[in-house]
């Protein structure tokens, strides 16, 4: 019985300690976002600022490069992810809908291509690019993150097709409507969950993409927002740690914002097999 | 909508149909329209690489403007069979790749319990437990050099408060260093095995636990005999997931600490990045990928294996 009457409070307390654990580094960053750099530089430590010194968000913003890095950010992910959904919808439908070898080597390729380094593939990619015309570009970036997002997205909606029972289709049919049209009228429609789950998956990873970026990218005009925020850690980030921490708290929170979205779909435990960068 | 079902192995689509000849054909070529603009780009930018590649790690390629390079057989893997900073760097892969993977499932495990076991505050656990995987690797690493920080560092404040050194250079200490770093991997990978072991734990029957509770086990007996043999399969799929992700996880390990200190947390991947693109030796880099390559699988195969056999013999009895 006692142990019984214990369980809880140490339940609590172990639970207390994953928050602490999973929370605590969060804060602190957005702590050190409002602190001065005096007090960022004095040896008291606390979570609270002395004084709340928002000119730390000002100073990461007039930063030279941050704003315009934040813009190809935002193109690049924004056309990469309508891309990845204008090619993966279809695709998707005919993987879920079709049996044997095509669905097998489809869901083959999707698992295998996650094993391989993409360190082993960037240098031919990188050569491919340059050969293209493609390579220090960001129209070239944007190619490589809509490829490297398909799998996981022709995955994640390949799900929601099968969800969709078949016969809804061939009802469709049956009233005479061409296959076109009941793709467009019933089975479109239907996905329109899954599709904006997939798209917000493929913002956020194109946005918090960094090792591609990081190759393929060289003038600092094509820089994507961690490339410079990387840049910026080498060399002013150590004496201006209040900017680089608001600069980092204002590159997660379109990340954060989204996966708080996604929160039903992921622990629907669909994400089992998500891409990460 | 059961989308939990989805996570298991890929089922065969449903609902066979009849199909004559013609309409037969029509319907692949359909099929094919709508796979092509997939197909192309996944081609283009994934398979031809992929390719080309495995075809470099027999080359002497630089990375140079006008390169000029030939096939030099398996000259490479003898040179690399040499290089002791490489399998150095291996070592310490490995120990990075098992330690996190290892700590992550004990980890995501304690707390997929705590959120199945009715208490409060789970709706702010699960948020929270989101973070870390929808940061930005570069912010999530920013914001672990801050915590880590030799001095006015939170963390070492904290220790220095109970009495404990407290002026410990976290990333910048030999000894300290790799382990810095793996809490750091365990923190960002966490999230995404507690959701699937979650996912994992809501599926089993009520009813398991009951009978067993019935037949007077207690907590940790309905644990190994009830819990563990259910989220067998889910728990294979995820820790092979999460071995080739840290085993080939690049970007957190290079914002944190370049390699350093001395190599200590020269993650192989990191040395090929290096390789390639400092020294631009790329068809030396790439027989670098290829041997990693060969052991992720040979691993992979082994633990897979074993998960297998276990799977057999717990059947059996």
């Amino acid at each position: 019985m006692t142990v019984r009457a214990l369980l809880r409070p140490a339940q609590y307390l172990a639970l207390a300690a994953y928050i602490l654990f999973l929370g605590f580094p969060l804060l602190w960053l957005i702590s050190a976002s409002v602190k001065s750099s005096g007090e960022l530089n004095s040896l008291s430590v606390n979570l609270l600022p002395e004084q709340w010194h928002w000119d730390n968000y000002a100073d990461a913003l007039d930063r030279q490069g941050l704003i315009h890095s934040a813009g190809n950010s935002l193109v690049v992910a924004l056309v990469s992810t309508a891309l990845v959904i204008v090619i993966a919808l279809p695709a998707s439908y005919v993987l879920a809908r079709l049996k044997g070898k095509v669905r097998a080597a489809g869901v083959g390729w999707i698992l295998t291509s996650q094993v391989f380094p993409v360190v082993l593939v960037i240098l031919p990619l990188f050569l491919i690019l340059r050969t293209l015309g493609l390579a220090d570009s960001l129209a070239g970036l944007t190619l490589v993150h809509t490829t490297y997002t398909l799998p996981f997205a022709l995955w994640m909606l390949q799900g929601y097709v099968t969800a969709i029972p078949v016969d809804l289709e061939e009802a469709g049919a049956m009233d005479g409507a061409g296959r076109w049209t009941v793709l467009r009228r019933i089975v479109f429609p239907l996905l329109m969950p899954g599709i904006v789950a997939t798209a917000m998956f493929s913002f956020v990873s194109s946005w918090n993409e960094f090792f591609f970026a990081l190759v393929l990218l060289q003038s600092p005009e094509n820089y994507t927002l961690p490339i410079t925020l990387n840049m910026f850690i080498g060399g002013e980030g150590k004496v201006a740690l209040g900017p680089l921490a608001a600069g980092a708290v204002l590159a997660a929170i379109p990340s954060i914002v989204f996966f708080t979205l996604l929160r039903r779909r992921l622990t629907s435990g669909l994400m089992a097999g998500a891409v990460k960068g | 909508m059961t989308l939990a079902a989805h996570t298991r192995a890929p089922a065969p689509a449903p609902a066979p149909r009849k199909r004559k000849g013609s309409q037969g054909r029509a319907r692949r070529r359909e099929a094919i329209t709508l796979v092509m603009p997939s197909l192309i780009p996944i081609l283009v930018l994934s398979v031809a690489p992929l390719v080309m590649g495995l075809a470099l790690a027999f080359t002497d390629a630089r990375l140079v403007r006008h390169p000029d390079y030939g096939f030099t057989g398996i000259d490479n893997f003898t040179r690399l069979a040499e290089n002791g900073f490489f399998w150095d760097s291996l070592r310490i892969g490995l120990i990075w790749t098992v330690g996190v993977t290892v700590l992550q499932l004990a980890a995501a495990m304690g707390l997929a319990l705590l959120l199945n076991s009715g208490l409060r505050l789970q709706g702010l656990t699960r948020v929270l437990a989101l973070i870390p995987w929808a940061m930005p690797p570069v912010v999530v690493a920013i914001m672990w050099q801050m915590i880590y920080s030799a001095n006015g560092g939170p963390l070492n404040a904290f220790l220095g408060s109970i009495g404990l050194p407290g002026d410990i250079d976290w990333l910048g200490d030999f000894t300290t260093a790799l382990p810095a770093v793996i809490v750091v991997g365990v923190w960002v990978g966490m999230p995404q095995t507690t959701v699937t072991l979650l996912a994992g734990l809501q599926q089993i029957p009520q009813d398991l636990h009951e009978a067993a509770s019935v037949d007077g086990a207690g907590a940790w007996r309905r644990f190994t005999a009830v819990t563990w043999p259910s989220l067998r399969p889910i728990i294979a799929s995820i820790t092979s997931l999460n071995f080739i992700w840290n085993f080939n996880s690049f970007s957190l390990v290079y914002v944190l600490t370049e390699g350093g200190p001395g190599g200590k947390t020269m993650v192989p991947v990191l040395f090929i990045y290096l390789e390639a693109f400092k020294n631009r030796n790329i068809g030396y880099a790439a027989a670098m990928g290829l041997v990693l390559v060969i052991i992720i699988v040979a691993l992979l195969a082994i633990y897979l294996r074993s998960q297998f056999r276990d799977d057999n013999a717990g059947r059996g009895r």
